[in-house]
């Protein structure tokens, strides 16, 4: 397969997303490489879920191209997009669990419908997707309404990489996290990307996020990327809103907290 | 690719060597387990087993674990065991996966079916006991509420009630008045198409006036205000406790039951009987029109008849059921919606009991009265 030697597994050319008369994604530019962890920031309201959301083809675009495994969506027929769509995992923001069912079904359920898996591999495969992401057999038939906060992105992450996927889009995965949790959620998916040699486009907030497990930084402002690269880099630019998000005072702390 | 041989078995001496190729991803999971789980060696005819895995093209959490169930059998059956052959970049994988599912892992539960179904039919007996309770419970807890606004008559919300009653009754009104309608000139029709083969036509204006009076109005009404209103009612509710809206009213100092339960309830009660009388007096006219168009009787005669057979007491009796049913229809709702549990399912499940419930004690307390009123004689 071709798509193996293209370094950039999803590339966003001139995407214009917009509702009613108002435009949120204004000619946007974006690239994310195979294999690693992009964060992508940008104010509240900015339209960081509405990228995610329109490159996951849950919001048409008015205009644009987005090209996924060097392929690009709007050509594909029905078959070939559900293809590329069983290629990607989403772990959206309130988790998005399947609340008739328990956490090992809402995990089985792609496995059962995709992959039709029956009894034992079934059971064992969903089992061991939930250890991967640190939840032990106790919640398998817990009902998504009884877990935490961190319990449900934990269960929810691993019904998104149910499948292998090969690209993982996390909507804000730390939000409603305590440190410690949001610490470890991080952890989590620095190790599931090496385990599982992930693709990572995540949405966050998160400061410390963005300096411990994301190996580039896309930062949305005006409805175009302003600036991309590494952390550090972000931190030097003159944008004015690159320099309130870092220059404020949580952004001096988290960077604090990483030089200690 | 070659997937056609994913599993390859040598034999070199006492060790056996399980060559793997090809993918071993989820996609061809399903087909690779049998193979796998044909593969556990004879403990008699070896001592080694070795995995080779350098000849695998992808492997993925599925291929790992189904190397890894082979590997676990084999070691269960005695033999020692090896993975040759592994890429390191897949190293960290297997080595996730080998930790994974260990003993006290979940393992799917399977009841016999006898049991279950006895299980659901006890589970059953001691949730009707429950909800009665839970309704008798609620019951006292709104007149005590109510009691607590009464003396405070400037904490009756006045607003919610009104709303409450524009919903429940004037905008129900359209629908009770053509269904009763309806039942009316059904009702007149069939009675006349069968009393008039023994020369009764007449009586057919005694029949409908009492039955609709004292019977179907009100039934019918509290019938459709279950499902209109009494659904909601639980919905709304439900909702509220899924989103923690009852909490944010109770840590501000409000009860709910006094906010949310007592306005609806207050507006059923108001409401029924209004809808009642609406809807029985349709329902009259309705048979009238049939009465008159298809049994030829005039409508002064009707309503001549009318008035000589039917006498206020029917029609009393029939008003004074409409507010029990409004209790008993607001009762389930409230009961039902403050059970609703998290998810979108126990919403949906409550709400539907909720109609069930409120028509068939609806029903129930009717007999009730038909014998409390034989009872008293009226």
């Amino acid at each position: 397969m071709d798509a193996q030697n293209i370094d950039n597994v999803i590339s966003v050319r001139d995407l214009v997303v917009g509702f009613g008369k108002q435009t949120v994604l204004k000619g946007l530019n974006l690239d994310i490489r195979r294999g690693e962890i992009l964060g992508f920031v940008g104010a509240s309201g900015g339209g960081k879920s509405v990228l995610t959301r329109t490159i996951i083809g849950l919001l048409p675009k008015r205009q644009g191209k987005i090209e996924v495994f060097g392929k690009n969506l709007d050509e594909l027929d029905e078959l070939e997009r559900q293809k590329v769509e069983k290629r990607w995992g989403v772990l959206f923001q309130g988790g998005a669990l399947f609340s008739s069912l328990n956490v090992i079904q809402n995990v089985q359920f792609p496995l059962r419908e995709d992959l039709k898996l029956r009894g034992r591999l079934l059971d064992e495969i969903a089992v061991a997707k939930l250890e991967m992401v640190g939840l032990d057999a106790s919640v398998c038939e817990k009902a998504p309404s009884e877990l935490s906060g961190g319990m449900i992105k934990r269960a929810a992450l691993a019904r998104a990489l149910a499948l292998d996927p090969e690209i993982v889009f996390l909507d804000e995965p730390t939000s409603g996290l305590d440190p410690i949790s949001a610490g470890e959620f991080d952890e989590l998916i620095r190790a599931l990307q090496q385990t599982l040699g992930l693709t990572v486009f995540m949405v966050t907030h998160d400061l410390y996020s963005l300096h411990s497990v994301c190996d580039r930084v896309a930062a949305l402002a005006d409805g175009k990327i302003i600036a991309e690269g590494p952390v550090d880099s972000l931190m030097n630019s003159e944008h004015p809103w690159l320099k309130a998000y870092f220059g404020g005072k949580r952004g001096r702390v988290a960077m604090a907290g990483k030089r200690s | 690719m070659a997937n056609e041989a994913w599993l390859k078995s040598t034999i070199d001496g006492r060790r056996l060597v399980l060559a793997a190729a090809g993918s071993w991803t989820a996609t061809h999971a399903r087909e690779i387990e049998p193979l796998v789980d044909a593969a556990v060696p004879d403990k008699t005819k070896y001592e080694q087993v070795d995995i080779d895995l350098a000849r695998v093209e992808h492997i993925d959490t599925f291929g790992a674990w189904l190397v890894e169930r082979m590997r676990r059998s084999a070691t269960a059956a005695g033999l020692k065991t090896a993975i040759v052959g592994l890429d390191t970049r897949f190293k960290v994988l297997f080595d996730e996966i080998a930790a994974s599912n260990k003993k006290d892992a979940w393992r799917p539960r399977h009841e016999m079916p006898i049991v279950v179904s006895l299980l659901h039919i006890g589970k059953s007996v001691l949730a009707t006991r429950d909800d009665f309770v839970d309704m008798i419970n609620f019951l006292g807890v709104v007149t005590v509420a109510f009691a607590r606004v009464a003396v405070k008559p400037w904490k009756f919300r006045f607003t919610s009630i009104v709303h409450q009653i524009d919903i429940v009754a004037f905008r129900a009104v359209p629908i009770i008045v053509l269904i009763n309608f309806l039942i009316g000139a059904i009702l007149a029709q069939q009675g006349i198409f069968h009393f008039r083969k023994f020369g009764a036509e007449n009586f057919v204006v005694d029949m409908v006036g009492i039955l609709t009076l004292r019977e179907v109005g009100v039934l019918i009404v509290s019938i459709m205000v279950a499902g209109r209103s009494g659904s909601a009612y639980t919905a709304e509710l439900g909702s509220m406790r899924m989103r923690e809206e009852m909490d944010a009213l109770r840590v501000m100092g409000f009860d709910p039951v006094e906010v949310l339960v007592l306005p609806r309830m207050i507006a059923l009660i108001v409401a029924l009987p209004i809808l009642t009388f609406i809807g029985s007096m349709s329902a009259l006219v309705g048979a009238g029109i049939v009465t008159w168009l298809y049994g030829g009787m005039s409508p002064e005669a009707f309503i001549d008849r009318l008035r000589e057979v039917v006498d206020l007491n029917t029609f009393e009796v029939g008003m004074w059921k409409a507010p029990f049913m409004a209790v008993v229809i607001g009762l389930v709702a409230a009961v039902e919606g403050f059970q609703v549990q998290g998810s979108a399912e126990s919403l949906g499940e409550h709400t539907t009991s909720s109609v069930v419930k409120a028509i068939f004690l609806v029903i129930v307390l009717d007999g009730l009265f038909a014998m409390f009123f034989a009872g008293i004689g009226k």
